[in-house]
């Protein structure tokens, strides 16, 4: 039988809203890791340990709409390295071991290196809250905590020959039950134009709700672009290679004409199986959200397409 | 080999059965009211996919009997037959209104839009259709009104339905058909079954 069995917390076990805010701000101080881990306690039994991080509140186009629950966005994901359903990430990505990682960069690059995941952790961390609009017409609102990813490209230099980045995620049969059946064309891939890269809203993503990124969420680290849909948002990257031509991708490959390069949210453009002007912003019963093109974040994006055929190039 | 149950044995394991099989909604009300966490972060999905599985079992169930009749010689099972069908579409009800309900806001024109653009909607719209007059005729009254074999042919639908019943859910998935194959395949089985008996019987009068 399909599973609909979610790792739930017991009602009481759920953190409200103030008080996992009051908690962040506890945890910045300096006795973080002791104190935050009893507090978090059962709720998480199922997921992977998450870490507390320190990091400053960042900038980011305002939103109306209150983050979603912790205990929502983290057991009900898209990761098919961990199985097609939204509960199964939560339930076996403990496997995934992210102690010791490394992410490869390079390609058109003066400087090409191998980062260990504690220097990225060692940058200036900021928080961000953005919205995810997922191209099955489900959203949420996360705070993400990581960095522009123009700093982490600053310090390899890319050349005038890189056009495109192309982001590589972690693909271990042994760890990760999902890629021993060929779903996807594993390892996952997905891409971003140079310019889309390197906007300041591209978030290289290192944790969310003030902790490390639980596993099923992309532990180590992941892309966050909050103006497409979510598949663009590689998860536990390896590599990262800038390149001169546009990268395919592993959802192109899976179906090109349902999964674009580009991906970006657009009400006007629907999937060919379902329309993509309404979503549901989760936990909500109804789809009756209207879609924002660009996920909203059109003052600040939009120019990167001025003049495309967004219909054609979704 | 055949055998029968006291007749008052039927009447109390039918009971039983239209209990059991009200379990699934139970469980979803249950959730909405008291444990909405429960049905994760997407409440709406959980419950339309939940009752969809239904449909599919109800419909296998009610395909199933006539050969597990056959096999075990059981021939009470047949009493449970009209049951296990109309519980098939009493969850294609709930399926389709929770469809309506939450996904479509209960706007008809857009409901009617995303029909004819969605195959796999479609599918299951049409499968939903062609349920209603077979729950409309399930009772004896119909089954007079008709005549046997008119009623018998009528009924034949509930074969297109299933397999239309397997398309939906086979065309809605993503990339992972593992449980529309195995649905398929228990399917492929139970039509396979009447092909096979039928094929048996034309041998026999042949010879």
């Amino acid at each position: 039988m399909p599973r609909y069995s979610f790792p739930t917390p017991k009602g009481s076990e759920i953190t409200p809203r103030d008080v996992y805010l009051n908690r962040r701000h506890f945890i910045a101080g300096a006795m973080a890791a002791g104190v935050g881990m009893s507090m978090v306690g059962t709720a998480r039994a199922a997921s992977s340990a998450t870490q507390a991080l320190t990091f400053k509140q960042g900038v980011a186009p305002a939103l109306s709409d209150k983050p979603t629950a912790r205990e929502l966005a983290t057991t009900y994901n898209n990761y098919y390295e961990f199985g097609t359903s939204k509960g199964e990430p939560a339930h076996n990505a403990s496997t995934l071991k992210i102690q010791p990682w490394t992410v490869e960069i390079g390609g058109e690059v003066a400087k090409p290196r191998t980062i260990g995941i504690e220097d990225l952790l060692a940058m200036d961390l900021e928080e961000r809250i953005y919205r995810m609009r997922c191209v099955e017409a489900w959203s949420m609102v996360i705070p993400w905590v990581g960095m522009s990813f123009s700093k982490l490209a600053a310090l390899v230099e890319p050349t005038s020959k890189a056009k495109y980045v192309k982001f590589t995620s972690a693909a271990r049969p042994e760890e990760m039950p999902g890629v021993r059946s060929r779903i996807l064309d594993w390892p996952y891939t997905e891409g971003l134009r140079i310019d889309e890269a390197m906007h300041p809203l591209t978030f290289l993503t290192l944790g969310m709700y003030g902790e490390t990124l639980p596993n099923q969420n992309g532990a180590p680290v992941r892309i966050v672009t909050p103006w497409k849909y979510g598949f663009k948002n590689a998860k536990s990257i390896v590599r990262i290679d800038f390149v001169a031509e546009q990268p395919r991708t592993a959802w192109m490959t899976a179906g090109a004409n349902e999964y674009g390069f580009y991906a970006n949210v657009n009400p006007e453009v629907d999937h060919p199986r379902w329309s993509q002007k309404h979503e549901r912003l989760l936990p909500a019963f109804f789809a009756s959200r209207e879609t924002e093109k660009f996920n909203g974040y059109g003052a600040e994006v939009a120019s990167l397409y001025s003049g495309m055929d967004l219909a054609a190039n979704f | 080999m055949s055998y029968a149950l006291p007749k008052s044995w039927i009447a109390s394991l039918k009971a039983i059965v239209f209990a059991l099989s009200l379990v699934p909604l139970a469980r979803i009300i249950y959730a909405i009211l008291f444990d909405p966490i429960s049905l994760g972060a997407n409440p709406a999905e959980t419950i339309l996919h939940m009752s969809g599985d239904w449909v599919i079992y109800f419909l296998l169930i009610t395909l199933a009997i006539t050969p597990l009749r056959k096999l075990t010689g059981w021939n009470d099972l047949i009493k449970f037959r009209r049951m296990m069908g109309l519980y098939a579409f009493f969850y294609a009800s709930v399926h389709f209104l929770s469809y309506i309900g939450f996904d479509r806001l209960f706007d008809l024109s857009d409901m009617a839009r995303e029909i004819v653009k969605r195959p796999f909607i479609l599918m299951g719209f049409a499968a939903f259709v062609l349920l209603v007059p077979l729950a409309v005729t399930s009772t004896r009254g119909w089954v007079l009104r008709l005549g046997g074999s008119r009623w018998s042919a009528l009924h034949k639908a509930i074969y297109p339905i299933a397999i239309l019943g397997i398309v939906h859910y086979w065309w809605l998935v993503k990339r992972d058909i593992t449980w529309p194959v195995v649905f398929g395949l228990v399917l492929a089985v139970l039509l396979a079954y009447r092909g096979f008996k039928r094929g048996g019987r034309k041998i026999r009068t042949a010879s």
